[in-house]
């Protein structure tokens, strides 16, 4: 490792990815290495690891029991839960959502993948894409994962065969891109043996693409955001009636997506009135322009209605409001939802009543299938569901805007999460499902 | 005006954060969401770095206007006296309330009895939650890192705590994009760690960044410590040294701050920002590693105490 100054430092960017992967491909031994090799897994780390793997009788350190830090994972010897893990180069910062493999646990790769700007999939060579590997690309493609990096693992037990790689690469690129996945990069590795994670493979001369860790240190962060709506749920309201600013009223909120610049003409939602940006103010700092994703202030000329929960928004690129939202969902609680189930559904800063007004169809992740009429979602499935909210919300498709696409539904009873909703249309359903019923009727 | 912007070379972006611009703004953001959602908010504050850089961020997020929650110390009886000083200053200078919580109330009144060890950590949870039923706090801001720990890894921006103040890790709730749900029954409350995201190394890249004074027991300084279990403890009425413990004069400096019997120094001559945080990037040992006496009792010790109500 080479030193890193305090101004290199302070100036890398960050980037949030996820790992998946079945429990034999090799995850936590890629895991392990990324940490090892970047400092992040520290002498007394290693030596508590050493200590229990040795006082069980184990002959070598059990390296997964660095990442399993619940009392139950290490009982068991399996990841339960998601985690997260921080490890640094000199060119950038990382944040791994460590997810575990099972099939039950979709809910926990899909709350890591929920902010992840990239996912690594692995995959063991010898096995090449099986079902597990569709419906980790499905989910990637499903929370518009903007990259996906595909790791064939164990290229050292397949003789380093440049054949066995192309063949994989080949078939899970073709099935990313039917998905939507925008882009795919396979990289040939061998975890345990070190190619291609940290350092290029002397055993792969006909591989020149880049190693995983180079490739997570370069691939973009930042979207264009020119082609992005801007939107700033409004989270508090800043009013300090104090004897230096008596009249100081000021929009605190995170900017979802795009960007707002002073004297630029905005819209309020769900309510409609306009005004004007008079200034933005970035932690006390007055700016002139302020972006995604920045936790600004936003002050307007006129002396308008505005309170959290709502939406401040361009007056030439407002979204519509609507009571039915349609959404692609994962259920993440073990009580089921069903048709009828009276739920909160937050969105943004706001939270809204709603009713669960029809589940169209349940997607089968293994071959993409959808199953009409479920009549009901159980713990990890993903469907189609509509929802009638009691009042309007401006919505964007979740296609446009991870931010203010997404929603949670909770349990009004005891404030159970429930379910993670992505807006508008998705790739499991090419053909919007017909709502019969017509039935608005209802109250609470 | 000014605008801030850095130009990353690798993505070519003018629209891509720093990570700490990044972090910061996340934190502001967890901020904001607890003043819009929970009526009785409190920030624990011990004058330790993490709770430090919380404040600073929670002053910056409501800018020009003040911190709309009040603070709240767990006072072991046995803290550093430059920290109380320093905890007593910062609360007078943003004309901010201070909640605290003695251990030595609970000792003097027989409800806690002192350990064998001296060690006074373990008994913060009583007062801690008794304060949180009595003040009726419904959110409990800690800076609780991710990094500190595997349990810690496993914990949620958001951590819902039942009457007993009770972490249960296989009851919380999945945490999806940044919508944080911060819903929870009377009685209950919510725990929740904005610098859950930043490591140890983020926490003093950020202190330097800003310029925020600290407790000059973080810096390297002579102190009259002595040995026990491996760590350089501070010699005091608290309980040390012992019978075979001798003092001695040693350069040294924290990087946590906690109660002196379980908070140990190490040998820094780092007496500076810069040369803390060259000290930290070369570091084999992990702050609680190497200066923690209580985390070192079992395999899920930090679990355990969690589970109880810890922070």
């Amino acid at each position: 490792m080479t030193t890193i100054t305090t101004e290199e430092l302070a100036e890398t960017t960050l980037l949030r990815f996820a790992t998946a992967g079945s429990v034999d491909d090799g995850k936590s031994t890629l895991v392990g290495r990324l940490l090892h090799d970047s400092k992040s897994v520290l002498t007394d780390q290693l030596e508590a690891v050493e200590r229990v793997s040795a006082s069980r009788g184990q002959e070598a350190p059990d390296l997964a029991l660095l990442t399993d830090g619940l009392r139950a994972e290490r009982e068991q010897g399996i990841t339960i839960d998601v985690a997260y893990r921080y490890f640094a180069t000199p060119r950038r910062r990382f944040i791994l959502a460590d997810t575990p493999g099972h099939v039950q646990y979709t809910r926990n790769m899909v709350t890591g993948a929920s902010t992840a700007e990239l996912t690594v999939i692995l995959v063991d060579a010898r096995n090449g894409v099986v079902e597990q590997t569709r419906r980790h690309a499905a989910i990637a493609a499903l929370l518009r994962v903007p990259h996906a990096v595909l790791a064939v693992n164990k290229m050292d037990l397949v003789g380093y065969d440049e054949k066995v790689f192309a063949a994989i690469a080949e078939e899970f690129t073709a099935y990313a891109t039917e998905l939507g996945v925008p882009e795919v990069t396979a990289i040939p590795i061998s975890a345990l043996v070190g190619d291609n994670v940290v350092d290029p493979s002397a055993n792969m001369d006909w591989y020149g693409g880049p190693t995983v860790l180079e490739h997570l240190e370069t691939v973009p962060v930042a979207h264009d955001l020119s082609h992005c709506h801007a939107r700033l749920p409004v989270q508090y309201v800043i009013r300090p009636q104090s004897a230096d600013h008596p009249d100081y009223r000021g929009y605190a909120g995170q900017i979802a997506a795009g960007s707002f610049h002073v004297g630029e003409d905005v819209t309020v939602l769900p309510s409609g009135r306009a005004s004007k940006i008079s200034g933005i103010d970035l932690l006390g700092e007055p700016v002139d322009v302020a972006w995604t994703t920045q936790s600004v202030t936003l002050l307007l000329e006129d002396d308008i209605d505005i309170s959290r929960g709502d939406l401040i928004v361009p007056s030439k690129d407002a979204p519509p409001t609507t009571q039915d939202v349609e959404a692609t969902v994962c259920h993440v609680a073990d009580a089921a939802l069903t048709v009828g189930h009276r739920v909160l559904l937050k969105h943004g800063t706001r939270t809204v009543k709603a009713i669960v007004k029809d589940i169209p169809s349940r997607l089968t992740l293994d071959n993409l299938s959808l199953h009409p009429h479920p009549g009901q979602l159980v713990a990890n499935d993903i469907g189609r569901v509509k929802i009638r909210t009691a009042e309007p919300l401006p919505v964007d498709s979740y296609a446009d805007s991870r931010r203010t696409g997404s929603f949670i539904l909770i349990d009004p009873n005891d404030g159970t999460t429930l379910t993670a909703g992505m807006v508008g249309e998705s790739f499991a359903a090419p053909e919007p499902v017909k709502d019969a019923s017509g039935d608005d009727g209802w109250d609470f | 005006m000014t605008t801030v912007a850095t130009v990353s070379e690798e993505t070519g972006s003018p629209y891509a954060l720093s990570h700490l611009d990044a972090l910061e703004s996340e934190a502001v953001h967890i901020f904001r969401e607890v003043a819009g959602e929970f009526e009785r908010p409190v920030i624990l504050f011990s004058g330790g770095k993490d709770s430090i850089v919380m404040l600073h961020l929670a002053l910056k997020a409501f800018r020009p206007a003040s911190v709309p929650f009040s603070l709240l110390h767990v006072d072991t009886g046995h803290n550093f006296p430059e920290v109380l000083e320093y905890r007593d200053r910062t609360v007078e200078k943003h004309g901010l309330r201070l909640h605290v919580a003695s251990v030595q109330d609970y000792i003097d009144r027989g409800v806690l009895k002192e350990r064998p060890d001296g060690t006074r950590n373990p008994l913060q949870t009583l007062p801690l939650t008794e304060k949180i039923q009595a003040e009726k706090f419904d959110a409990v801001f800690g800076g609780g890192r991710r990094d500190e720990e595997k349990a810690r890894a496993k914990e949620r921006v958001f951590s819902l705590r039942d009457e007993f103040s009770q972490w249960d890790p296989r009851r919380q709730r999945p945490e999806l994009w940044n919508l944080y749900n911060g819903r929870h029954a009377p009685g209950e409350h919510v725990r929740v760690f904005p610098l859950s995201n930043w490591t140890e190394l983020d926490v003093w890249q950020y202190i330097a960044r800003e310029g925020i004074e600290l407790p000059q027991i973080y810096y390297a300084h002579e102190r009259e410590v002595f040995s026990r279990s491996g760590m350089w403890l501070t010699a005091g009425e608290w309980g040390g040294p012992k019978d075979g413990e001798t003092v001695e004069k040693r350069l040294v400096r924290y990087r946590t701050v906690g109660d002196m019997s379980c908070t140990g120094a190490v040998d820094s001559d780092a007496d500076t920002i810069e040369k803390v945080i060259v000290e930290i990037a070369a570091s084999r040992l992990t702050e609680r590693g190497a200066t923690r006496a209580d985390d070192k009792m079992s395999e899920a010790a930090m679990e355990d105490r969690k589970r109880e109500g810890y922070f």
